[in-house]
């Protein structure tokens, strides 16, 4: 591509135009973000940005609805995180049973080491008892390694309760969705 | 030896370099302020000392003005590591800060900062060759950044300093050149008569705007100011002269920018301005009582705020010349124009006498 370079005219090399141009666009902005408030800053602590709602932010254990444990300890989310940020310990044989009737077991442990996850959902996508869920959080913050590392009981309290089960209600709308694969117009 | 010229002198000194330094330390919060008005954004607003908040009604808006980030600024110079690169020239190092801002400090030696309070009259030094006193202390200031961009050893402070050489040294012509018409109209080198002559003929920028135009974009060149940066070139030159140097021997180099910038401030309100008189109100006189003195002062600081502000202002509306453009103002505009401006003031006198 050739691009033609006209020579400038004397009134262009006078420089003149472009001084009260650059002089009324700088005084614009000025002005707006003075007195018309229309700045881009978002002042942070004050002010916090809305979060979208299929938003991946840190992934936490949720409790069901009468406040007993979901997750049963299958490992699966353990083993599908890519960079193993999830280490669960399972209460063995002779370990305390599970704090709900309809299932055999929960994790004696389970952690999450938050500066390996990577936010990818992949533990959520993979747990079949819906017990981890990314959720809004965003800053997460702490003052050494250590304490970077959330427990159990951390996670079940920042996870909080998730209404329902809703399991098999997902997997019929998926058996659904499969059964109408190529989808019919 | 008169004990009481000593006195007042250093009294003088010490209330000019004072005032200097708290204008420079303010210019830098303006030109944050500025830059972020102008880029749509906010600006410091955060930096409070614990009492901050016990101050009533104001205390808040002083915050988020940022009143106290200079001193939170000035602080985090001094607390910051001093460090020597391995292979730098030590002696030239260490001097390079010390010659680039003493300079800066003198120029303002020969300004009338007001007209007199008492028998004091307001001006450190009243040379009689005030004008070339100033070209002279102003064209040292190009060591302290040659002597940088040399002993950093490194390739970008190198260019730095050999732009700014190149740079200073040419703008410092017209510079010179754009006064020489003042000088003809008024006939006398000393400021202040300067000044006097102006209060009462008016202002000199009507009787040579030519010449204050060349020497306001002069002094952009001379103070290494956008859109002439090329010596410090952030873009390019990841900083120029001063990359290589940190804490407190990075913030003389800072000092010395924005002293400059105070310094030609001052020139300009002086040499085209009136310097500290206004055309109304009688305050074109010398002043016979205390609060005419310090209006004066304060005339005087009000016009050269101006001009801090053009040139914080025009900072964020220019790109930076291409070197070769830069050559091609100052020599092949400047110089001619200057000339030209003095062989017309010549003649048009001539005529008239």
């Amino acid at each position: 591509m050739i691009v033609n370079r006209k020579p400038l005219t004397f009134w262009e090399r006078l420089y003149l135009p472009a001084i009260a141009g650059g002089l009324k666009v700088t005084l614009r902005h000025a002005y707006r973000t003075l007195f018309e408030g229309k700045k881009v800053t978002m002042e942070y602590p004050e002010q916090k940005w809305a979060v979208p709602p299929d938003y991946r932010g840190a992934p936490y254990l949720v409790k069901d609805q009468e406040g007993n444990t979901k997750c049963v300890s299958c490992q699966l989310c353990e083993f599908v995180c890519p960079p193993k940020a999830i280490r669960i310990t399972p209460p063995g044989e002779s370990g305390k049973l599970a704090d709900r009737s309809n299932a055999e077991k929960m994790p004696a442990e389970f952690e999450i080491n938050m500066l390996r996850c990577i936010f990818c959902g992949m533990c959520q996508e993979v747990c079949p008892e819906e017990a981890i869920f990314l959720l809004k959080d965003y800053s997460l913050t702490g003052q050494s390694r250590d304490e970077m590392i959330y427990n159990k009981e951390k996670l079940l309290a920042l996870g909080g309760t998730h209404g329902g089960i809703q399991k098999w209600k997902h997997k019929l709308e998926e058996a659904k969705a499969q059964d109408n694969f190529p989808v019919k117009i | 030896m008169n004990w009481n010229f000593v006195i007042f002198s250093l009294v003088k000194i010490a209330i000019v370099i004072g005032v200097v330094q708290g204008m420079v330390a303010y210019a830098v919060l303006a030109e944050r302020k500025i830059s972020a008005w102008i880029q749509d954004r906010v600006g410091p607003n955060r930096c409070a000392p614990p009492f901050a908040k016990y101050i009533p009604v104001v205390g808040p808006a002083l915050i988020r003005l940022g009143i106290f980030q200079p001193l939170a600024d000035g602080l985090k110079f001094m607390l910051k590591e001093d460090f020597t690169p391995a292979g730098v020239r030590k002696i030239y190092f260490f001097l390079a800060p010390a010659i680039a801002v003493i300079p800066s400090m003198l120029v303002v030696a020969v300004i009338p900062f007001g007209s007199q309070i008492g028998a004091q009259k307001m001006v450190i030094s009243d040379l009689n060759v005030g004008i070339l006193y100033t070209f002279g202390i102003v064209s040292l200031g190009v060591y302290g950044i040659v002597l940088a961009g040399y002993a950093a050893n490194s390739k970008y402070p190198m260019f730095g300093g050999i732009r700014s050489s190149a740079q200073m040294i040419s703008y410092e012509i017209s510079m010179g050149m754009s006064v020489i018409p003042v000088l003809l109209i008024v006939g006398n080198l000393n400021l202040s008569r300067i000044i006097g002559w102006q209060s009462a003929h008016g202002w000199m920028v009507f009787y040579a705007p030519v010449s204050f135009v060349i020497f306001l974009i002069a002094s952009f060149a001379e103070t290494n100011r956008l859109p002439f940066d090329l010596p410090e070139a952030e873009t390019e030159l990841v900083g120029g002269y001063h990359t290589e140097y940190s804490s407190m021997k990075f913030a003389l180099f800072f000092l010395a920018e924005y002293s400059n910038m105070v310094a030609s401030s001052g020139m300009m309100v002086t040499l085209f301005f009136g310097g500290w008189t206004l055309p109304f109100w009688g305050l074109d006189q010398p002043a016979t009582t205390l609060g005419a003195g310090l209006a004066h002062i304060l005339i005087f600081l009000v016009k050269m705020l101006v001009f801090m502000v053009l040139f914080i202002w025009v900072r964020w509306m220019f790109p930076r010349f291409r070197y070769d453009q830069l050559m091609d103002l100052g020599w092949r505009r400047f110089v001619p124009l200057a000339l030209v401006n003095i062989l017309a003031t010549a003649i048009i006198l001539w005529m008239k006498s």
